[in-house]
């Protein structure tokens, strides 16, 4: 059973339709990326499964159970949005970082906030909240950061921000981490650093959709690779097959486009 | 010796008005802001009213239609002289509150409320533990404009009679003594330079992350 069914969901903003009839599935493990030009709706359509925006129509169905049903008007409340979201994680591409707190507590923050909602929390409230900072400690240390858990954000560089981010999300332990082109606003000599930590995540079995420009590291790291168009899925398969063969003139003429810039 | 103790006694007077005004009126500029930001339109559409109304007109006017208004067209007169100087105080410097606060919220980029909401956090504990210390960061400089402005603005409390600092030495003045009057900027001076002081120290407080 795939952990991520999307079928057939549909975005539109005003009069115009940004993701059309997308589907995919995503198995446990595995690592997808998303590539496309600017304005394909990409972006776009990991909102959507983040809830960040509502979908006009579809379904989302993780782990077997229907989380979003466009068509049944209860899925669309507010109510309920936040055990969804849940589900998913997502690395932003402006990192979106807490200013006032420090990396340690931007980990923690979330999760302390959703433990205050155990029954238990009163009474194991110092066990509780030492767990929590425990496991932060142990994220943020899986991602390089052991020694920066007291600084703030602007004490940080755009790689080892981003990095926190990393940590912040998998914090909070999700089925599906999402990464929303995570290294566009980084200079490119910390890139590196970025990429690395989330090959090692791919590598760890981490489930992943990423929304990426960065063509060679999709192509290391992905599982498969979807290629969108004006808002739908143009090309869907394994990297060696999108990015290394593409069967579909549109992916043939994006990549073109995308090897020539990158070799100017 | 006898102009100063009486000169202290009108300051006093200030300083109450400036006290108790900042403590009402913080928190009722938040309610005015929320207000000024509901979608709700009919609220909205009321409170953005009420602020351009308040802001617009002169707060010596304010002070006036505080004391007789009720009176005037209720016949319940106002008591008290004092209370309706707080009224004015209060609603005047909500209003401006409110402003600032709006602002300061508006700046918050969208991706702060993104992230806690991805992060599973509820509107509130985005707001509360988000939003609201980078809000207040921002605010700091121009509400510290305000408050210095707002003592100085509780010398009008003496165009409906209340004895404050400046009516206190107006009285010299009749008995043809003038140094008393232009004594009473010292005391302005005095009370806005600790209120500096203060306000700096809140800000270099909040230095230690940037928003």
């Amino acid at each position: 059973m795939p952990i991520l069914e999307v079928a057939n969901i549909n975005k539109r903003f005003g009069n115009v339709e940004v993701i059309k009839d997308i589907s995919f599935s995503l198995e446990k493990g595995e690592t997808l990326s998303i590539i496309g030009s600017s304005g394909s709706g990409k972006t776009t359509l990991l909102r959507c499964l983040n809830f960040l925006e509502i979908p006009d129509a579809g379904t989302i169905t993780v782990k077997g159970e229907t989380i979003f049903d466009a068509a049944d008007p209860e899925s669309r409340s507010e109510k309920g949005l936040r055990d969804k979201r849940l589900h998913f994680g997502l690395v932003f591409q402006s990192f979106n970082l807490f200013p006032q707190y420090t990396a340690l507590q931007n980990v923690t923050l979330a999760k302390m906030l959703l433990a205050k909602e155990r029954p238990d929390y009163k009474a194991e409230k110092d066990k509780i909240s030492a767990e929590i900072t425990q496991s932060a400690k142990a994220i943020l240390d899986s991602v390089g950061l052991s020694g920066k858990l007291d600084y703030y954000p602007h004490q940080l560089s755009g790689g080892q921000q981003q990095r926190v981010a990393i940590a912040r999300a998998l914090a909070l332990d999700p089925d599906i981490l999402c990464f929303d082109e995570p290294t566009s606003a980084l200079d490119p000599e910390l890139t590196g650093e970025v990429l690395r930590v989330i090959r090692e995540l791919a590598d760890r079995k981490t489930t992943m959709i990423i929304v990426t420009h960065e063509m060679s590291f999709a192509r290391q790291v992905s599982d498969n690779v979807l290629f969108m168009d004006e808002g739908v899925v143009v090309e869907y398969g394994p990297p060696e097959q999108v990015i290394g063969n593409p069967k579909e003139e549109r992916t043939k003429q994006f990549l073109e486009r995308y090897f020539e810039d990158e070799n100017n | 010796m006898y102009h100063i103790t009486s000169l202290f006694e009108g300051f006093w007077l200030n300083i109450e008005l400036f006290i108790l005004t900042l403590i009402m009126s913080l928190p009722l500029g938040l309610v005015i802001t929320f207000g000024s930001m509901s979608r709700f339109r009919p609220v909205k559409w009321f409170v953005k009213t009420f602020v351009w109304v308040i802001r617009g007109t002169p707060l010596m006017l304010q002070l006036f239609v505080v004391l007789y208004a009720p009176g005037l067209l209720f016949g319940v007169p106002m008591k008290s002289r004092m209370t309706a100087a707080l009224i004015a105080f209060v609603v005047n410097y909500a209003a401006y509150f409110s402003e600032i606060y709006r602002g300061g919220i508006e700046s918050i980029s969208k991706g702060q409320y993104e992230a806690g909401a991805v992060l599973g956090m509820t509107k509130a504990q985005v707001f509360f533990k988000v939003v609201l210390m980078q809000v207040v960061k921002r605010i700091v400089p121009p509400m510290s404009n305000e408050i210095i402005t707002l003592t100085k603005d509780t010398a009008l409390a003496r165009v409906i009679g209340l004895a404050e600092i400046i009516m206190a030495a107006e009285r010299f003045t009749k008995q043809g003594l003038i140094w008393p009057l232009f004594s009473t900027g010292l005391f302005f001076l005095a009370f806005n330079g600790i209120l500096t002081l203060l306000l700096g120290r809140l800000e270099r407080k909040l230095d230690y992350f940037k928003v």
